[in-house]
């Protein structure tokens, strides 16, 4: 009995023995000198495996990435913090790095642009586009009939009364719509911008009116009511700079056609801690918009009406009084 | 002469009467799994080829020498106290394989870069492929000796090539076809599996 025990423990440790020193060996002898770096940024990476990014699982992107062919943002599945650790291996500043969203230029759903004519042919936005600039009066519109759709990876697409809508939740900013798109109408958008410019119509105002009830007729008005002067005006669009933009929608609102989208769960005001307060003044000099009150070594307070969220003042507070916070009032 | 003939007649039996993948249904995953381009299932069948072969070789000789040390009896031991190891067949076979394979990987990668990636996750899956494992558990079973087991090995392996360049053929051009909604993708290639195997079944005459 024991002799058997013995004798097949013997066997198999034996051959296991064997192979591993030959296999050690071999390890040696036909080592293969790869990139340390793919090594680390594999390990660096959450190893969900599921190809959202494009390439063939964790390994292939982190390859992608170590030869410099990915961007370090291109996992969707990474929190900001492991894109973080990726830039510190890679080297590359990951600040001001943010992840995108696609965005929808066109409101011209059946109720908002008129029709030229009714479309009956195949159902493909490229094909259409071509007979006549399309079936909607404007030619700058969403034809809705699902290219990005069917390029969209993670199904993040729907067509809604003609028009294109993306799912936020979903969108893993590929871009892959944005290239398909024979009307070049899809954008990326910082995931935070609250506000959107929902039109690329360049033609002249009137023309625009007459094809859309929601399309921009280039007047400027928002460039000119911007607090933070982050809307500049190309071609008679709007261009929003998101790194100046602080989210107040005040273009938004202001916007005569409104062809301005704005979430106003996005909006944020400075909110001073009246404990921590006291009563400098400092941000009241500091505030461009004459959104702060209060007298000298009185307690501070902000009007929700008038701030802007710039954050101007934030830094200057010597005593960190001043947070950015949700702005519900306005 | 007649050794020739029997080895001859083991491969043409290996490769196309009992095909291992057609006939004795043995390594469905590579042939389904590699064969959508006629490239990668060439390599893949180079590494199946290579994997066999030599695992007939090294079986073989595990088999003579640890399991059934029948050599022992020429050494004093009585004929009835040669221990029989055969219970552990099945694990010491893996573990030959398993090893074998991690060689073949490391050699393929120093090698051949573009055939490793093209093989990518298939190749360490020829660790646990049956086809390899049926393949020696068939040398032992038909008690053939070192020479016949490396031409069965290698006629398997040979058979598995055949099939799985063919299929590949056939799902390249199955790619262009019109085919019927439901049937797209994977159905009509299990369809077309199931033809090819039909089609196989004529060699049954060879034998008879």
């Amino acid at each position: 009995m024991l002799n058997n025990i013995l004798a097949a423990a013997g066997v198999i440790g034996a051959l296991g023995l064997i192979f591993g020193v030959l296999l050690a060996l071999a390890s040696k002898f036909f080592a293969v000198e790869v990139n340390p770096l793919i090594g680390q940024v594999r390990e660096a990476l959450p190893g969900a495996n599921c190809g959202a990014c494009g390439y063939p699982g964790c390994d292939g992107f982190a390859k992608a990435v170590a030869e410099g062919s990915a961007q370090i943002n291109g996992c969707p599945v990474c929190t900001s913090e492991q894109v973080e650790n990726l830039g510190k291996i890679m080297g590359v500043e990951t600040e001001g790095v943010e992840p995108l969203v696609a965005v929808v230029r066109c409101q011209g759903t059946i109720e908002n642009a008129s029709l030229k004519y009714v479309y009956e042919g195949i159902t493909n936005c490229a094909a259409a586009s071509q007979l006549a600039d399309g079936y909607k009066a404007c030619k700058y519109a969403c034809l809705g009939l699902g290219n990005c759709a069917k390029v969209c990876p993670v199904d993040a697409i729907t067509i809604v009364d003609n028009v294109a809508q993306i799912d936020r939740d979903k969108c893993i900013a590929c871009g892959k719509c944005a290239a398909e798109c024979p009307r070049g109408i899809i954008g990326l958008v910082p995931v935070s911008a609250a506000t959107i410019i929902k039109c690329r119509a360049t033609a002249k105002g009137a023309e625009v009116r007459n094809a859309c009830k929601v399309g921009c007729i280039g007047c400027g008005i928002c460039a000119k009511v911007c607090p933070m002067g982050a809307i500049e005006m190309v071609n008679d669009l709007p261009v929003i700079d998101y790194d100046k933009c602080t989210n107040c929608g005040i273009c938004a609102e202001k916007c005569p056609r409104e062809c301005i989208s704005y979430d106003e769960t996005k909006r944020r005001m400075a909110v001073i801690d009246e404990e921590k307060c006291v009563g400098c003044t400092m941000c009241k000099k500091a505030c461009s918009y004459d959104a702060i009150e209060g007298e000298l070594k009185q307690k501070h307070k902000v009007d929700p009406e008038k701030c802007v969220g710039c954050e101007a003042c934030v830094s200057k507070c010597p005593v960190d009084a001043i947070t950015m916070q949700p702005n519900e009032k306005k | 002469m007649e050794g020739v003939q029997n080895i001859v007649m083991i491969v043409i039996s290996a490769a196309l009467v009992n095909n291992f993948v057609l006939s004795r249904f043995l390594g469905i995953c590579p042939f389904l799994g590699m064969s959508k381009k006629i490239e990668t299932a060439i390599g893949m069948s180079a590494a199946v080829t290579f994997v066999m072969a030599l695992a007939s070789v090294f079986t073989w000789i595990v088999q003579k020498l640890l399991l059934q040390p029948l050599w022992l009896v020429k050494f004093g031991v009585a004929a009835d106290k040669v221990p029989d190891l055969m219970y552990l067949q099945t694990i010491a076979f893996i573990l030959v394989i398993a090893a074998l394979v991690q060689f073949v990987e490391m050699l393929i990668q120093k090698t051949n870069p573009s055939l490793y990636s093209a093989l990518g996750v298939y190749l360490p899956l020829i660790t646990t492929n049956c086809a390899v494992l049926g393949v020696v558990l068939i040398n032992m079973q038909s008690e053939f000796t070192l020479v016949e087991s490396l031409f069965n090995g290698v006629g398997a392996a040979l058979g598995f090539s055949i099939a799985l360049i063919l299929f590949a053929g056939v799902r390249e051009r199955l790619d262009d076809a019109d085919i019927p909604k439901p049937f797209k993708g994977f159905p009509i290639a299990l369809i077309s599996a199931g033809l090819l195997s039909i089609a196989f079944m004529a060699f049954q005459g060879l034998a008879g």
